[in-house]
């Protein structure tokens, strides 16, 4: 077995919602997989599935090859998983629950998990309750990166981190990855998943809509320049990789390919920069743009 | 002080407040209004009643549960003595959640913040739920006052006998509103105020029982001392009325020394590292608060009936329908009554035991679930570890009933041999508890929705015991509560089968309910 993840046509349905609707996914042993879709597209539920928490309506779930629903105790020690929103106990402390989750898991590195306390700054002996969304994500970070598992699946696992913490938790799951480790990361932050993942899938309405390579997917990254010159510029719009130009004297607006980014910017300096922004696309924006057409039917169309 | 924004944020808190805020009034209420009711219908001459007062007035057990032993053989007199303590404890817990609710649960949440961030004044949040409480128990005042005078009793009496609660009810707010800002979350905020209220209580029994000199240390003993009923005087008012004033003060100064969503008091860190195992480890440790405190609840609840010893006669007086409640098999008086007693503290072990069949859905409402069943460890595992808490508490708790009443009994009588049989006899009623249990295992299995139902089978249950007999209940609808299939023992004998048939019920109901636990999406 090459997968360790195979989901196929996968459906999910609470009452008239349809959270799912056929699903595909696949992650290869050894690969950081990105799981990447804005709120509502399905994906915690599709984690939820593949954990054996929810039964699903129809379609295939194979986590290492074995059916999650029916032996999901068995194939959940060989996983750890940070759920999106973690809820602890208010009178435990985040150390004993941290213990708690890896010894049903059946045992903790000692080593990596003092190593993991002191880098995420995780103050053990606080209780639950008094715990920030962030430190509450810490401990369930701590509890399955210092478990011995062979794969991690993490729901949205930096949304209460602050971007020092994020920079620990690449570095970890990096580390988790380099020792033959199998990564499901769930974002609805492109940049996020830019920095970590080998492959992703695009998930939309319950729906996969694109899944590849990040080369694949480049022409997902554009980055959008905004910019203010000494005097207006020329020739940006016979650039490779520069799309939507959008010029006005000396202001100008655009996207770029990542990789054509340096002449882009380039070709602005010659004139004279007053003022400059260069942000990622939101993921809002890119599924505006490439996915605009699929958007659900009867929105009321503007004029 | 800033207080924009305290009328938005007061009405808020009162919509969504108005059926606990009746639900509190109505018990209270009828706390002070059903011992009118039985009282008068308890006795059927003076001479009774004198005699019953007399018995009452040198039982030390009732002063200390009651208070001052004042009047009592009047009906005013009886209401007072037997309702004050408890409406106060009633009106202080009230207080208590009302408080806790509008403030530390709303902080902790982090709703708070999102109201803070609107255009709203520093002191409004904390104004708003003060004001809810005092308005709350105006209400149960009101609500006092108006149902004894609609008794009728003595005017100004019944009136002071309202005013005082609701007095003693700002008190009460103040002094939780104190406690939130101590506690840095709301159980401990709980904690704090509910020691402030345990420790009225017991002031007033040690002094009532004492020199009184105590109960001058309680607000429940200020209460008590305007003498309702019995030579009324309404300055012990103004030292409630003073003690609110005191204490809302206070607890304004306490919150200028705090920071939003921190306490005064820092949290106490734990242990950095975990001595659970298990599942069993785990579910042992959420529940053992709730398994302790019931145990030590039935336990106090069975010493105070076992005090009343061989005196019930006399206490229940000659009216043949109480009679009849109390002694249903025909058997003695007092074996009657204990057989009754016995019942009862299974009715309220059956709290315990619903809610604690319920713990696993709290646990996955709140998410806590999810983490714990990605792991290595089973669904039907962790179900299982809660279902042992439950059978284990709820045999602890109805043992430590049952030894309460024998104990009580024997304090009082110097009569020890009862001890033994009527712990066997509690422990009887394991059974028809865990059926109930049971049944809310099996609604939270199927219909976790629903879960809310399982009290009403209590409810069921409760009807069925107090009023089958007045009422005459058609048998078939007696014999759908557990409890009516048992013995009453120690009025009866021990009958193997129908224990037996009900474990095996209970275990049925049970196992399906974990069973159907297992094939259902967890939310
Ligand atoms: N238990 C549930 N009951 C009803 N609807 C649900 C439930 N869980 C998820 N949904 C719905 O399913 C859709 C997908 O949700 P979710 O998987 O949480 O999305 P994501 O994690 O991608 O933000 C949403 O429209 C959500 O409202
Ligand atoms: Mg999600």
């Amino acid at each position: 077995m090459d997968n360790v993840i195979g989901i196929a046509g996968l459906v999910k349905r609470f009452g008239s919602t349809t959270a799912l609707d056929g699903l595909d996914l696949t992650v290869r042993r050894g690969e950081v997989h990105g799981f990447l879709g804005p709120n509502g597209a399905g994906k915690s539920t599709a984690i939820r599935v593949l954990l054996g928490l929810l039964h699903a309506d129809a379609g295939v779930v194979r986590l290492f090859g074995g059916d999650p629903w029916r032996d999901a105790a068995a194939l959940h020690r060989r996983l750890a998983y940070v759920p999106g929103d973690v809820n602890l106990w208010p009178n435990l402390t985040g150390g004993e629950v941290i213990d708690l989750l890896g010894r049903l898991r059946g045992g903790l590195d000692e080593v990596r998990r003092r190593r993991l306390v002191a880098d995420f700054e995780l103050d053990a002996t606080k209780k639950g309750r008094s715990y920030s969304k962030g430190n509450r994500q810490k401990v369930a970070l701590v509890a399955a990166l210092a478990s011995d598992v062979d794969l991690l699946v993490l729901d949205e696992p930096t949304s209460g981190l602050d971007p020092l913490m994020e920079a620990v938790f690449q570095r970890h799951v990096e580390q988790f990855r380099d020792t033959g480790g199998t990564v499901l990361l769930s974002s609805h932050v492109l940049a996020e998943v830019e920095q970590l993942c080998d492959r992703v899938s695009i998930v939309r309405a319950g729906r996969c809509v694109e899944s590849g390579s990040l080369a694949d997917l480049r022409h997902l990254t554009r980055t959008s320049v905004e910019a203010e010159l000494v005097r207006p510029v020329d020739g940006l719009d016979s650039l490779a990789g520069v799309h939507d130009l959008d010029q006005d004297g000396r202001r100008v607006h655009f996207q770029v390919d990542s990789d054509e980014l340096d002449a882009a910017i380039a070709a602005l300096s010659r004139c004279g920069i007053r003022a400059l922004t260069c942000a990622p696309p939101t993921l809002e924006e890119l599924f505006l743009r490439h996915y605009g057409d699929e958007a659900p039917q009867g929105e009321p169309v503007p004029a | 002080m800033n207080l924009t924004g305290t009328g938005v944020l007061l009405r808020h808190h009162l919509r969504r407040d108005r059926w606990m805020l009746l639900a509190w009034a109505a018990a209270v209420t009828a706390l002070y209004y059903s011992q009118a009711v039985s009282v008068a219908g308890l006795y059927r001459s003076q001479a009774d009643f004198d005699s019953a007062a007399a018995t009452m007035r040198h039982n030390t057990a009732f002063v200390a549960m009651a208070g001052p032993a004042r009047a009592l053989n009047t009906i005013g007199g009886q209401v007072t003595w037997q309702a004050a303590a408890f409406g106060a404890i009633l009106a202080g817990l009230m207080s208590m959640f009302l408080i806790g609710r509008h403030t530390r649960v709303e902080e902790e949440k982090g709703r708070d913040e999102l109201v803070r961030a609107g255009v709203v004044g520093r002191h409004a949040p904390m104004t708003a739920a003060l004001l809810v409480a005092m308005i709350g128990n105006l209400v149960l005042g009101v609500g006092v006052s108006a149902s004894l005078l609609s008794w009728p009793l003595a005017a100004a009496d019944s009136i002071a006998l309202g005013v005082g609660l609701t007095l003693c009810g700002w008190l009460l707010s103040g002094t939780a509103l104190i406690a939130v800002q101590l506690a840095s979350s709301a159980r401990s905020a709980y904690g704090i105020a509910g020691l402030v209220i345990g420790a009225a209580y017991v002031l007033r029994a040690v002094g009532d029982v004492g020199n009184g000199a105590l109960a001058w240390l309680s607000p429940i003993g200020w209460y008590q001392a305007m003498h309702a009923f019995s030579g009324l005087r309404w300055w012990p008012a103004v030292l409630l009325l003073a003690g609110a004033a005191v204490s809302t003060t206070t607890s304004y100064l306490v919150f200028e020394r705090r920071d939003i969503g921190a306490g005064v008091l820092a949290a106490r860190p734990g242990p950095s590292r975990g001595r659970l195992h298990g599942p069993l480890d785990l579910a042992w440790r959420l529940q053992r608060g709730s398994v302790l405190g019931w145990s030590a609840g039935l336990l106090l609840i069975g010493l105070a009936y076992g005090s009343m010893g061989h005196d019930v006669g006399s206490l229940i007086g000659s009216s043949r329908s109480t009679r009849d409640l109390f002694v249903q098999g025909g058997g003695s008086l007092v074996a009657g009554f204990y057989a009754t007693a016995v019942a009862m503290v299974a009715l309220l072990c059956v709290g315990f035991a619903t809610s604690s069949a319920l713990r696993p859905r709290g646990e996955e409402v709140d998410g806590r679930v999810e983490s714990l069943l990605a792991t290595g460890l089973h669904r039907s595992r962790w179900l299982f570890a809660h279902v042992m808490v439950t059978v284990t508490g709820t045999v602890l708790a109805l043992g430590l009933g049952g030894l309460g009443l024998g104990l009580g009994f024997a304090m009082v009588t110097g009569d020890a041999r009862n001890v033994g049989p009527w712990l066997l006899a509690s422990l009887s009623y394991v059974a028809p508890v865990l059926v109930l249990a049971a049944v809310a295992r099996l609604l939270y299995g199927l219909v976790p929705r629903l879960t809310s139902l399982a009290w009403l089978a209590l409810a069921f249950c409760v009807v069925v015991m107090l009023f089958a007999e007045a009422f005459r209940f058609p048998q078939w609808v007696r014999d759908l509560s557990p409890f009516d299939q048992l013995a009453r023992v120690p009025e009866e004998d021990f009958r193997r089968w129908p224990f037996v048939a009900l474990l095996v019920c209970a275990a049925l109901l049970s196992g399906a309910g974990q069973l159907a636990f297992r094939r259902r999406d967890l939310r």
